[in-house]
């Protein structure tokens, strides 16, 4: 089944559910989510993994006198992100589902605008077209804040579109000279298999590399460019909010693993130590906050600048390990974030509509599921061992370890941080003195059916997180490859001598890249995870 | 003896049809303008320039793919004039169903008002069809003299009259500058013909001061008619003053033609000095895109926004100039076709709310647009994003194909430039945006209808709903959505253009 189906499906829905008038465009537009949620599934299950290649590939060409494609792929990288984008998706417009919105049509069409664009940003596998869906993607959630957000929403919009849109467009600007550059005399292309084959000198790597880390870093949120964030996510309706701040972080953080590593991995050693350094810093600032402020959806957003440092870390780590790593925390974070804002919407609506923790307190009492539930997530949240969160920084750090010792020591305070703003978090609204205004009640069933499949989900993953780590293991070592070996060239097979203790996980790696054992790689993660764990030192 | 002293040079009337329709058009219109039938003036009179430029379009596809120099060499009748004229007749007609109900017309006469803007798209023709110094510059003062009196037709409003005044100040002022440096050049190369020039370049006359002044007097010129920063001063102004309609045409038209001759003269005739005029050009695009961007921030008029935003994205289009290939004029003839798309989309709206409201052409009356008129508002939506260059609009490939060409010409500062330029504008764009989707809770809409006869500040206000005006924005707002999304017919326009000029 190609894969435009899976893409243009929401939108398909949510042109139809425009039509249908105020009282189904909802439904509508929740059936269509739902369907392609079921469409996700069908491919994850349809994934070959023994398979290294990109597969349900869809390769037309788009505008040919500028070599864009339209080309759409899956593989371990993006499989697990395009399930994610559709289970958020079909729970946030859940969500939505529970309450009235005014002019209901237009609001629908832009959360399932948004699922298509977002959809296609993760399956793209042509430059161009990963731009184009990038940008777009922004254009729903201007539209969804500015006309359906909070107090101060059109300043915030306007703060957080132009924030993004700065970053988006240097991109452009790079994801351009990049196909010009690299393809020189000959016709020009942008899909990226193409473009990792030709070399592209280290001098426009590196400014390309800026403009691209810019984009992706202001769309995390990365620590200096965060600004945007308090603002926007203020403003955001919470359903929303959960899939902004659930998915199209992740987009940011893919498009490094997808794009950045592969294409430009020169610069990506270059730059390494001062990605590492920015996500040290997210980690350490976003930690600080979260304990700080008072807002619950604040301490939520700058968690995820601290969980995003994380994943950036995880990235440059520039090995498999920090790859997959920052892959599955990708998956956990999303979910946690997604479950985290809707369970805040419980909540506020039990102390009175306010979002301040200091004016929630004792909720638990008479509330044992909803309890439950939100002790689960926070749990995941804080990386508790035992939940795939905790797997996902044990190989994050695993990965920093073997590449920057010292960056890594410093990382692992953030995990202690982690466990202080959330059960902050958590001890404010569900126990101590109940507040003023606060009015404890069981959580209702249309609430529960939204986050205990979230709620699941994150359980089943702290149950089995191999089946995601499996998966996406060739992947991931794949888009590393190129920027390990500028980093560290692989041994001549002459020259084998007993290498270093710094040296050691990285000397080991490549021969296993180059000739994996067939029956090793997919059957067989957790044969193999045991023995990535085995060469730490 | 006499008659044969003064034979003409032979004429191919094939290649000539497009003008002549025009230029025959024009009389006819005006001549019928002059009977004292109110129907006919008001109905029969717009109808016969539409059939006019409808001819027109016809012969111009007729001629398509046919290059061929008529008039002994001094005009030239190839596809990158004929996609520029295209556009002029897709502006003329926006022009001609916009101005159906506007004051202008009525105040100035409708024959004359018809008669004037056809001559102005002849204008434009010659002009983009000229291949020697001399019929530059009659395609350009037929251009700019039908448009002096164009911007002052709405007689009874002061500023309209201001704008006219203004237009034909300054602009006489780019034309003498414009017509010295023509001078100079021939002086230097001793040709008026491009292809004479072309050919003096080719010899040591590249470096001669003389030729170099006449190129930089030029470049003012023209950058006077496409109003390139710094001599845009007159844009906001004039574009403000000017009956809207005719801003609209303005915006686009004359832009296209500017640019139309701005690619003869600089990429075929003076091609070989492109080491003088390259660096000028380059920099002139960078103080463009940055002045027009910056200025357009503070406005809350919108033809004033317009008319900033129109100063920016001829610096964009400059930018297609500078790097001399084939691959910059398809992407300046491709975002020139955008440009009128969703120019046009956005002024047919403004002219829309104008005659509803009574506030002018002020940001306010679009407030709340989105929920009361959404027909108006998505246009104006798709215009604003698209001439921000937000992906799956026109804007965003015409950008894309810009910044394409000019990294590949060597140019890669000056895409970032464009991506820079972006980036400011979304200051704006975004606010008027932002004005239509999202108006202050509880404030009230600014009102369709409402109070037409209170509101005072327009003497457009009509209370009624414009159909021609809202048709008009929804089929240019949908092309430019259109375009966005499947460029390729648009694409193939420009390669054929690009092709015609056998560059690189």
């Amino acid at each position: 089944m190609p894969l435009s189906i899976l893409i243009w499906w929401p939108l398909a829905f949510a042109l139809v559910g425009a039509l249908a008038g105020r009282r189904w465009a909802s439904r509508v537009v929740l059936g269509g989510s739902l369907i392609a949620l079921g469409l996700a599934v069908y491919y994850l299950f349809a994934f070959d993994p023994h398979d290294k290649g990109l597969q349900f590939v869809t390769d037309e060409t788009w505008i040919s006198a500028l070599g864009i494609h339209y080309k759409l792929g899956l593989d371990g990288l993006n499989l697990f992100l395009v399930a994610l984008a559709a289970l958020l998706f079909a729970a946030a417009i859940a969500a939505a589902n529970l309450r009235e919105w005014e002019r209901p049509q237009l609001f629908y069409f832009q959360l399932g605008l948004a699922e298509s664009a977002v959809l296609g940003a993760f399956c793209a596998q042509d430059l161009a077209l990963f731009v184009v869906f990038f940008d777009l993607m922004l254009i729903p959630f201007y539209f969804l804040i500015g006309a359906w957000g909070g107090p101060n929403r059109v300043p915030a919009t306007m703060k957080l579109v132009i924030y993004t849109l700065v970053g988006s467009l240097l991109m452009l600007a790079g994801a351009i000279a990049t196909g010009v550059l690299a393809t020189g005399q000959s016709h020009i292309t942008f899909v990226l298999s193409e473009l990792q084959q030709l070399p592209l000198s280290k001098g426009s790597q590196e400014w390309i590399f800026l403009f691209f880390a810019a984009a992706f870093l202001v769309k995390m949120p990365a620590f200096p460019l965060h600004g945007w964030m308090p603002d926007g996510y203020r403003a955001m309706p919470l359903p929303v909010l959960a899939v902004f701040s659930g998915v199209l972080s992740k987009v940011a953080a893919y498009g490094f693993l997808r794009i950045v590593l592969p294409i430009y991995p020169d610069a990506a050693v270059h730059f390494q130590t001062l990605l590492l350094l920015i996500a040290l810093a997210s980690i350490l600032y976003g930690s600080i906050m979260a304990f700080t402020v008072r807002d619950a959806r604040l301490v939520v957003g700058y968690s995820s600048v601290a969980q995003l440092g994380f994943i950036t870390l995880g990235i440059f780590a520039l090995n498999p390990q920090g790859a997959q790593g920052a892959l599955l925390q990708m998956l956990n974070h999303g979910l946690v974030t997604a479950a985290l804002f809707f369970i805040i919407a419980v909540l506020a609506r039990r102390a009175g509509g306010s979002e301040d923790i200091r004016d929630m307190g004792g909720i638990a009492f008479r509330a044992p599921v909803l309890a439950a539930l939100f002790l689960i997530v926070a749990l995941a949240t804080l990386a508790m061992p035992g939940s795939a969160n905790f797997v996902g920084e044990f190989y994050i750090l695993l990965g920093v370890f073997n590449s920057k010792l010292a960056i890594a020591i410093v990382a692992f305070t953030g995990v202690v941080l982690a466990s202080v703003y959330v059960l902050r978090v958590f001890i404010r609204t569900m126990h101590n003195r109940v507040g003023p205004k606060v009015e404890s009640r069981e959580i209702s069933l249309r609430d529960g059916a939204v986050v205990a499949p979230l709620v699941l989900v994150i359980l089943a993953l702290a149950v089995y997180p191999q089946l995601p780590l499996g998966r996406s293991e060739a992947a991931a070592k794949a888009s590393v490859k190129t920027a390990q070996n500028v980093a560290h060239p692989p041994e001549r097979p002459g020259l084998v001598g007993p290498p270093t203790q710094q040296g050691a996980p990285q000397g080991t790696i490549p021969p296993e890249q180059q000739a994996p054992p067939p029956d090793q790689s997919g059957a067989a993660p957790q044969g193999q995870t045991g023995g990535q764990v085995q060469v730490q030192p | 003896v006499i008659a044969l002293a003064t034979k003409g040079p032979p004429i191919d009337w094939a290649g000539l049809s497009p003008l002549v329709a025009l230029i025959g058009g024009s009389l006819v219109v005006l001549l019928v303008g002059l009977l004292s039938s109110r129907m006919v003036r008001e109905r029969v009179v717009p109808a016969l320039t539409i059939v006019s430029l409808g001819a027109t379009l016809g012969l111009t596809i007729w001629q398509w793919h046919d290059k061929k120099s008529i008039i002994s060499g001094a005009l030239r009748v190839d596809d990158l004039a004929l996609v520029l004229c295209l556009i002029f007749l897709a502006a003329g007609l926006a022009a001609v169903l916009l101005s159906l109900r506007a004051a202008a017309p009525e105040q100035s006469g409708h024959g004359e008002y018809h008669a004037l803007l056809l001559s102005a798209i002849a204008g434009m023709l010659a002009l983009v069809e000229a291949q020697n110094l001399v019929s530059l510059f009659l395609g350009l003062e037929l251009l700019s003299i039908s448009l002096y009196v164009l911007c002052a037709s709405e007689l009874r409003r002061e500023r309209s009259l201001e704008s006219g005044l203004k237009y034909l100040v300054i602009g006489s002022v780019g034309s003498a500058t414009l017509l010295y440096g023509l001078a100079l050049i021939y002086g230097a190369t001793g040709s008026t013909d491009f292809s004479g020039i072309a050919a003096a370049l080719k010899g040591d006359v590249v470096s001669d001061p003389l030729l170099l002044t006449g190129i930089a007097l030029v470049s003012a010129g023209l950058a006077f008619k496409s109003s390139a920063a710094p001599f845009h001063q007159w844009t906001p102004d004039v574009y403000e003053g000017a009956p809207t309609p005719i801003t609209a045409f303005m915006a686009v038209a004359t832009k296209a033609a500017a640019f139309g001759i701005f690619l003869r003269l600089f990429d075929i005739a003076l091609i070989d000095a492109s080491l003088n005029w390259a660096p000028l050009l380059a920099a002139i695009a960078t103080i463009t895109i940055i002045v027009g961007n910056v200025g357009a921030l503070g406005q809350s008029s919108l033809k004033r926004l317009l008319a900033w935003s129109g100063v920016a994205q001829a610096g964009y289009l400059l930018a297609g100039v500078v790097v001399a290939t084939t691959l910059g004029v398809e992407a300046t003839v491709y975002y020139l076709a955008v440009y009128t798309a969703m120019n046009v989309a956005a002024f047919a709206v403004v002219v829309a709310r104008e005659r509803e409201t009574g506030l002018g052409d002020d940001i306010s009356a679009l407030s709340g647009i989105g929920a009361s008129r959404p027909w108006l508002a998505w246009p104006m939506t798709i215009a604003m994003l698209s001439l921000a260059g937000i992906p799956a609009t026109a804007g965003f490939v015409g950008k894309f194909y810009l910044i394409d060409a000019t990294v590949d010409g060597g140019y890669t500062w000056l895409g970032v430039m464009i991506v820079i330029g972006s980036m400011i504008s979304l200051g704006y764009y975004l606010r008027v945006v932002a004005a239509m989707w999202m108006p202050p809770r509880g404030a009230p809409e600014a009102q369709a209808g409402a109070r037409p006869a209170i509101a005072g500040g327009s003497p457009e206000a009509d209370a009624q709903r414009d159909v021609p005006a809202t048709a008009v924005a929804v089929v240019f707002g949908a092309a430019s959505l259109f375009f966005g999304i499947i460029p390729s017919p648009l694409f193939h326009l420009a390669q054929d253009a690009g092709r015609s000029l056998g560059l690189l």
